[in-house]
Parts: C-alpha cells; sequence; structure tokens
C-alpha cells in the first residue's frame, strides 16, 4: 500500500504564497485564475497492510509531524500498489 | 547559574547566545547537542536561532522530535527556564512547549531589520529587568515569524497574560505598518500558562554589549541569570 497525503494551509488563513502563485499566473495571461492554494505533497510506502489500518496510521503521521494542524489540514488518500511496469518505464524516460 | 545552549544542525546564532551568557554575563555555559538525553545538569536553557535540519518539511518540526528535547520537555514541565529565540521559538511551537504556529511572512519578504517591542507584562523572570510598557529596539531576521492560531485561542492568550512582547511603533502604539511579518495581535513573543518557557522572534543576544550600540536585548539574559537586577516592589 501506498498513501498521498496533501497538505493545504486552513481556509481561513492568509496564504501568501497562494495569493503571490494567483497574481503570478493572472499577470502571464491565465485571467481565469481565481483561488490558488499552495501545499505540500508526500507519497508514502507502507509496505503490505490493510487499507484501513493504513488510513489510520497515516492520519497518526499527519497529526503527529506532516501537518501542523494549527495552521494546516490534510487529506490522504490511500493507493494500491504501482504496477512495477509503469514505475520502470517511467524511470527509463528520465534516463533516455 | 548553568546555562545550556542546545545545538541543532543548522543552528546558527548558538555562539552568540553563548558569548552573552559566558563572557557578558560571566556565566557558566555549556553546549547541548541534539542528540544528547540529559541536559547536564543545566538550569536555563536556551534553544537559538537559525535554521535547524534545514527547515525541512517546516521550520523547526525536525528538531522538536530530536532527543535532547524530550529532556527539555522533562526540565520545562518541572518549571524549569527555557527561552527560545526565533528558529528556537519555531521549534517550541513544534514541540507543543508553546501554542501556536509560526508561518511565512506576511509580505512573503525575509525581514532582516530593528524593530520595536513593547514589554506587556515584567512579573516574569526573563522580563524582571525591564519596565512595564517598556519600548525595546530589538533586530528580527527571519522569513517565518508571522504568529498564528485560532481567533478563540489568540484571546485566551490574551486572558492569560501570555503574550510577553508585542510589535509596535517606536511610540510604543500598536502599529500594522511596524508589524513587518504580519503577526496576529502583533504577536512578537508568548510564554507558556506557567511562565517558565518564552519565546520569541526577535534576537535579543545580538543586542546585548555595548560594542554592539544597542544593548536592550541584555536585560533578557539577565532577568533569568542575575537575580538581584530584577526590579521590584511598584517600578514593576
Amino acid at each position: 500500500m501506498r498513501a498521498k497525503v496533501t497538505v493545504y494551509p486552513r481556509r481561513e488563513i492568509l496564504d501568501p504564497q497562494g495569493k503571490a502563485i494567483r497574481t503570478a499566473l493572472q499577470r502571464i495571461g491565465f485571467a481565469e485564475v481565481g483561488e490558488v492554494r499552495a501545499g505540500k505533497s508526500f507519497e508514502i510506502d507502507l509496505g503490505p497492510v490493510e487499507p484501513q489500518a493504513a488510513a489510520e496510521r497515516v492520519a497518526a503521521m499527519c497529526e503527529q509531524l506532516l501537518a501542523n494542524t494549527v495552521v494546516e489540514e490534510y487529506a490522504i488518500e490511500i493507493v494500491g500498489e504501482a504496477p512495477a511496469g509503469a514505475k520502470r518505464s517511467a524511470d527509463e524516460g528520465k534516463t533516455s | 547559574m548553568k546555562c545550556g545552549v542546545v545545538l541543532f544542525p543548522g543552528s546558527n546564532c548558538d555562539h552568540d547566545v553563548y558569548h552573552v551568557l559566558k563572557h557578558v554575563l560571566e556565566q557558566d555555559v555549556v553546549y547541548l547537542w541534539h542528540e544528547e538525553t540529559t541536559l547536564k545538569g543545566c538550569d536555563f536553557i536556551v534553544l537559538p536561532g537559525g535554521w535547524s535540519y534545514g527547515d525541512y518539511l517546516r521550520g523547526g518540526a525536525m528538531a522538536a522530535l530530536s532527543p535532547v528535547m524530550q529532556s527539555v520537555r522533562e526540565h520545562a514541565a518541572k518549571g524549569g527556564p527555557v527561552l527560545g529565540i526565533c528558529n528556537g521559538f519555531q521549534v517550541l511551537t513544534e514541540a507543543r512547549l508553546l501554542p501556536g504556529a509560526l508561518r511565512r511572512n506576511r509580505g512573503l519578504k525575509f525581514e532582516c531589520r530593528d524593530t520595536y517591542l513593547r514589554v506587556e507584562r515584567n512579573d516574569l523572570d526573563f522580563t524582571s529587568c525591564y519596565r512595564q510598557g517598556q519600548v525595546l529596539r530589538l533586530p528580527i531576521a527571519h522569513g517565518e515569524g508571522n504568529y498564528e492560531h485560532f481567533p478563540g485561542e489568540l484571546d485566551r492568550l490574551e486572558a492569560n497574560r501570555q503574550i510577553v512582547f508585542r510589535y509596535v511603533a517606536p511610540s510604543g502604539e500598536v502599529d500594522d505598518a511596524w508589524n513587518f511579518n504580519g503577526s496576529a495581535r502583533a504577536i512578537a513573543g508568548i510564554v507558556n500558562e506557567a511562565g517558565n518557557v518564552l519565546g520569541l522572534m526577535p534576537h535579543p543576544e545580538r543586542c546585548a554589549e555595548e560594542v554592539l550600540g544597542n544593548m536592550d536585548g541584555l536585560g533578557l539574559f539577565q532577568g533569568l541569570v542575575q537575580p538581584a537586577l530584577r526590579l521590584v516592589g511598584a517600578a514593576r
């Protein structure tokens, strides 16, 4: 199992980074851009584990380290193993 | 008083603090490496500024989990004094020894300049050498000093008198133009409820010696290590 975790500033809190990126996007011609939130994402390999147990463990990781819940919120997505072939071809693409 | 200056990989204001305590105030001072599991008998612990662990993940997040912090936590729980400056303040919030969090400055810029702080209370050992309402000039140097907490929690900090320093204009009035990082309620420094763990973003160790042209920061260390200098009675 793998987990994909995204961490964003809480909506109630001013996100100066997201605001600056929005302004920059608008400046270079993407006038349609509304709110932009700048956050972080993590991919975590969890080994063989049931999805429910995996979600609980990752939630604990978020609470204890990955997010600072005073100012950030997080979302967790549990995904199965990536097909072995898919990853290899992506790596080959990078080196060629 | 035996003082300990904690060294994380990436700390860079550690020797400034060591110098003030050792050479200006003539105290017994040791460094405490982040892998230490004891505080070597220190009475007063300082977490200095810098970029501990390269600010990976969030400023102070990694340092908060280092072995030495478990001992610092125990020291604080027993009422031992702990001072966190700049990155040290971030470490204290990440370790949840102080409430709230320090976010990216409002203007996104790294702010390196003098600020003016008003002493909101002088009944703590830390601030006992200052007058109530005294305005201090202390430098800041940070990109993430924007203090934030839930509105209800900010009210609680006010009610508990945990806000020790606020950014003000030189006149001593709170003025948004002088709150360079955009901190909620112009907070520059806070203390825990018990009054023994203090964190602030400005650098008192950078203005604690005559040759530096500013000694406003010295009192913060004196209040702790030289009780004889504490103001008493009505003045306090």
